[in-house]
């Protein structure tokens, strides 16, 4: 829905087009449509949708794609910031966490 | 929980003796579901990874790969009715597919692994696999293939769209592959945040309900009696404003921020509960319900950045940064005014 979109300018997604072979991955994994190819290269159409996944990074084969991957969950923060760890979610065997 | 009525029995292919699934859901997998998304007990339910059939596959069917949370491959299973194919069951530890993505359960790794202890290579001819999408976040595809010969295919996010996804020889189309938190995604996972911190929900309302007794002329049960009921429903009334309310009407909310969000129900909801009286008539107390049903209200809708399909790291880390100080200072200043007001009658 494109009605949801969290808060402006903050997330950490870099793309080096230079490096980039127009493959089209990063379009096929991004749950967000943050990318579409132009002139056979990728291109960030939606910065702001980006959740900060990191599929796109993962499955670019080039490493075009840099970004900062985590979960975006208050209280996976709040869990880093107590046992002074990177954020994570604790929920060791529920189905339905973060 | 390991009933596995799901097997329907054995499929053999050559030499090969592959445990057979139904397609439709049980009783037993209708209530099964339903008790893990009012996660009751946070009990495994989860299927024995491996290689299963569905219908009668043979050499060149396609292969779909699950995670072990049986939500996941009940889900998978029934899109597959009617066809002809195999499931990869992998090992997540019970986790579904985007949780255990994101923790680098559902990954290469075990991807890899798994294809090698099932010796895929000798069931079928081809060299595919059907991924769900949202495991691109764990798994590199060209990973894969280079290990094991197997090329990846992300399909749809979700498990009903597969038939299309199948019929359109195997492409995703762009709606297929966003990922959507309408109302009705937003209510399912709502439960998993009522029952976060189980013995807080009792413990707390228990106190305030207990120190309701208290007053300048010492302690009186029946004070308690009379005034404790209304903290009890003053907490509550915060606290599902921001895990049930918020959520369940997030897109229409102005704010982009989940805790300003949270904040302006929980005004709203002191609002109506200042009209209806559960705020006593002391303005000391008053102000200090208006503080403290705001602050939890905005610290639950934070909490639903967990289980919404769209918040960044860096933008919750961002959010935080400046609402949980608020929220503390609400509810502590809000906790020391109401005790104030069980002494001071302005
Ligand atoms: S995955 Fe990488 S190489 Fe392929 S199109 Fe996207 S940025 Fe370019
Ligand atoms: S990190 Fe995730 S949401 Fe952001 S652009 Fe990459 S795939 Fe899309």
């Amino acid at each position: 829905m494109n009605g949801f979109v969290y808060l402006p300018d903050v997330v950490t997604l870099e793309l080096d087009a230079a490096k980039c072979n127009g493959c089209r991955m990063c379009t096929r994994v991004c749950p967000h449509a943050v990318f579409e190819i132009r002139d056979r290269k990728a291109f960030i159409r939606n910065r702001d949708h980006c959740m900060e996944c990191g599929a796109c990074a993962l499955n670019c084969v080039t490493g075009a794609i840099t970004v900062r991957s985590g979960v975006g969950c208050a209280a996976g923060i709040l869990n880093g910031l107590i046992r002074g760890t990177e954020p994570t979610c604790d929920c060791s065997s529920s189905g339905s966490c973060c | 929980m390991t009933n596995s009525d799901y097997i329907t029995g054995t499929y053999t292919l050559g030499d090969l003796e592959i445990p057979r699934v139904e397609t439709r859901w049980s009783a037993t997998d209708l209530w099964g579901t339903l008790k893990v998304r009012w996660s009751f007990g946070r009990m495994d339910y989860k299927v024995k990874p491996g290689l299963y059939a569905v219908g009668s596959p043979d050499r060149q069917s396609l292969v779909f790969v699950s995670a072990n949370y049986k939500l996941s491959f009940d889900h998978l299973r029934r899109a597959l009715e009617g066809m002809n194919a195999w499931i990869l069951v992998i090992n997540t530890r019970g986790i579904n597919v985007w949780c255990a993505a994101g923790k680098g359960i559902f990954s290469t790794k075990e991807v890899v692994r798994r294809i090698r202890i099932d010796h895929l290579d000798q069931v079928v001819d081809h060299r595919r696999l059907i991924l769900p999408q949202l495991s691109a976040t764990g798994v590199a595809a060209h990973q894969v293939q280079k290990m094991t010969g197997f090329s990846v295919l992300f399909g749809p996010v979700k498990a009903v769209d597969i038939k299309a996804f199948v019929e359109s020889g195997l492409k995703a189309t762009e709606p297929m592959r966003m990922v959507t938190f309408p109302l009705k995604e937003r209510l399912k996972v709502i439960p998993v945040d009522i029952f976060y911190g189980t013995h807080y929900l009792i413990l707390i309302p228990a106190l305030f309900f207990l120190l309701s007794g208290l007053s300048s002329g010492g302690y009186s049960f029946d004070r308690t009696l009379q005034h404790g009921w209304n903290p009890v429903v003053n907490l509550f009334a915060g606290y599902l404003t921001g895990c049930v309310v918020t959520p369940a009407l997030l897109p229409w909310i102005p704010f982009r921020r989940f805790s300003l969000k949270g904040l302006l129900m929980g005004f709203l909801t002191a609002t109506l509960l200042l009209i209806t009286g559960s705020f006593g008539t002391n303005p000391l107390e008053i102000l200090a319900w208006f503080l403290m049903t705001a602050g939890l209200s905005s610290f639950m809708a934070m909490n639903f950045t967990g289980s919404s399909t769209f918040t960044s790291i860096s933008g919750v880390q961002k959010e935080m940064k400046v609402a949980l100080p608020v929220q503390i200072a609400l509810v502590a200043v809000g906790l020391a005014l109401w005790i104030a007001s069980l002494f001071i009658t302005l």
